[in-house]
């Protein structure tokens, strides 16, 4: 018998309705050819019902393979099925090319079920990992992500951002009053159980995680103007934090959450400013003739980022977040704008234009050389994975807004489609 | 005079209903706990409802010889200038106002979708501030006019073709329901 690890899951107050149903369809339209083949192999389960509720192998294998690094084996070539480490046979898996195989148990014990999976490496005929968790019936989908965080970064080094999720903004037509209702959705990172958290007649825009994944920042036009609200995930509860004369917009928290920045014109055009959250005070930024808009914060909060027209076209410039000299930061391209850092704060993924095609490029911050990563023409709103990996950015199919991401390497590309409607603005949760 | 102040109805689903507590004075609007994640049947909401009733406004304004029928000022890409051609209706238009001190009017901003949508934002704020800083020169008082920018939010073509991204480029003189 190995011995397992305990990890104890903390249950996230979350009314659930259980509705596992994608809202969102994620494809991969570009993939790498040098993913490394894994092999995940059906989880065994003991419990009432004739299988188990969620097939956790299945999200795992979909969560690797999204993220272009890894191949899975089908179901249909395995020799065998283990789900016990002494049942495992490495020829075998030799024989079908794999390197690392996965296999896992699910135990239905009362009220919960125990879960327990290995990792090996198949030509070192070793384990690289073993974990034995116990979970909240409602949690098992969560599970599964987090399995997949795990052997993602220990296989890559890197976090797996699977258990993360997306905001993002839908519209749809009412068939019978041809009024158009926007939404703000969040789903899991996979497109499973999308939950609207507002919804209006009037366009909602920009939303913004907090650093702790808790709350959301968004622009709402629901009174016919707009104003920037924060909202609570867990409750429900918002307050309304900005309505001045003219634009409320672009909010971003601060890397330590206490403060967001925003753009307001409350003083003519539209300018930064810095909101302080606890003591409401306000902090003008930057102060030009020149639209001034989508600011970004670097990871040290010392600096943003913000897009700007002083020099006659939109380009990216940098300024201290005290408020100071703005320096342009961008010079390639004739449009350069909404700029989001990474979490490293070593790049920045903006929309880059250059005669008329909008494009998702990612901007070394220290060479100055832009990378860009999509096709366009009409790519907007990049978002960063929480680990830097992939930006999830809009794009236009036909007439349609759909969502897309693709690695910062550029080797790999998936599309996100909405079942009806538009999707647009999509962030990514930390 | 007394504008007709649209008020703003919540359909909110019984469950949240008890959470329900104050009202925002200025726009109206209840603040409540609405839209709790995961609970999908109280997310309808938030809805303002009523659009400006042009019927009431006299005759000239559906008579296509006269500028007053014409209330959409048209852009160039990425520019906020207002072009030779639509000058004399803004002018009518200005003229309207100052024989009606009692009628307001919102300019509302409007881009193509084309680029990143706050940039868009607030280049709708700019094309809105181009056609009140020619209505104000004519006489036309600040009170009469209020401005609001949709960037690219509302399209009134849907397409990406240049006939479409021309046709979302643009300011919409909107008369308020006196």
């Amino acid at each position: 018998m190995y011995l397992f690890k305990k990890i104890l899951f903390i249950s996230f107050a979350i009314f659930f309705v259980s509705l596992a149903q994608a809202e969102l369809t994620i494809e991969i339209t570009k993939g790498d050819e040098t993913a490394v083949p894994i092999a995940v192999v059906p989880f065994g389960w003991q419990g009432a019902a004739a299988q188990a509720p969620v097939d956790l192998s299945a999200v795992v294998k979909a969560d690797l393979t999204r993220s272009g690094l890894f191949k899975t084996l089908l179901e249909r070539d395995m020799l065998t099925k283990p789900t016990e480490a002494d049942k495992v046979r490495f020829r075998n898996w030799q024989a079908l090319g794999q390197e690392y195989l996965l296999i896992g148990q699910v135990n239905e014990i009362a009220d919960q079920y125990q879960v327990r999976f290995q990792l090996f490496d198949v030509y070192k005929r070793e384990r690289l990992q073993g974990y034995q968790l116990m979970v909240a019936k409602h949690e098992l989908r969560r599970t599964a992500h987090h399995i997949s965080d795990l052997v993602y970064e220990k296989l890559t080094g890197k976090p797996g951002v699977f258990s993360s999720r997306i905001a993002y903004v839908t519209t749809t037509k009412d068939q019978a009053s041809k009024k158009k209702r926007y939404k703000l959705l969040i789903a899991d990172a996979d497109g499973f159980n999308p939950r609207s958290i507002a919804s209006s007649r009037e366009p909602l825009m920009s939303p913004a995680w907090s650093p702790d994944g808790k709350k959301i920042a968004y622009v709402s036009f629901e009174s016919k103007r707009s104003a920037i609200y924060i909202q609570t995930l867990a409750s429900g509860k918002r307050i309304k934090v900005s309505s001045y004369k003219g634009i409320n917009g672009a909010p971003a928290f601060s890397p330590d959450g206490t403060r967001l920045a925003l753009t307001l014109s409350k003083d003519g055009s539209p300018d930064i400013y810095v909101l302080n959250l606890s003591n409401k005070l306000l902090l003008r930024v930057t102060k030009s003739y020149a639209i001034d808009t989508e600011p970004t914060w670097s990871p040290d909060g010392k600096t943003i980022v913000y897009t700007s027209n002083r020099g006659g076209k939109p380009q990216l410039y940098t300024i201290p977040s005290q408020g100071g000299v703005a320096k342009r930061l961008t010079f390639e391209g004739d449009y350069n704008a909404r700029g989001q850092f990474s979490s490293d704060g070593k790049s920045i993924a903006m929309v880059h234009a250059n005669r008329g095609d909008y494009r998702i490029a990612v901007m070394d911050i220290a060479t100055h050389t832009v990378n860009v990563l999509t096709a366009g023409k009409y790519d907007e709103s990049p978002s960063f994975s929480g680990n830097g990996d992939m930006v999830l950015y809009a794009s236009k199919r036909g007439r349609k807004s759909v969502l897309s991401a693709v690695s910062v390497d550029g080797r790999m590309q998936q599309s996100f489609t909405f079942d009806s409607g538009d999707v647009r603005e999509p962030a990514w949760s930390p | 005079m007394k504008i007709n102040i649209i008020t703003l109805v919540l359909v909110v689903g019984t469950a949240i209903l008890s959470g329900c507590s104050s009202t925002d004075k200025k726009s109206g609007l209840l603040e409540g706990d609405l839209n709790r994640e995961g609970n999908a049947l109280a997310t309808e909401g938030l809805d303002a409802s009523g659009d400006f009733d042009m019927n009431r406004l006299g005759a000239e304004f559906s008579d296509p010889a006269n500028p007053l029928s014409k209330r959409t000022i048209y852009f160039m890409h990425d520019s906020s200038q207002i072009q030779q051609e639509f000058i004399p209706i803004i002018a009518a238009h200005a003229q309207y106002l100052l024989s009606h001190p009692g009628q307001k009017v919102i300019l509302e901003g409007h881009t193509d979708e084309l680029g990143s949508r706050e940039y868009n934002i607030a280049l709708g704020e700019q094309r809105a501030k181009a056609v009140f800083r020619m209505m104000k020169v004519q006489g036309v008082s600040g009170n009469q006019l209020e401005i609001v920018s949709y960037g690219e939010e509302k399209p009134v073509a849907e397409g990406m073709d240049l006939a479409s991204l021309q046709l979302n480029r643009r300011v919409e003189i909107a008369y308020r329901v006196q």
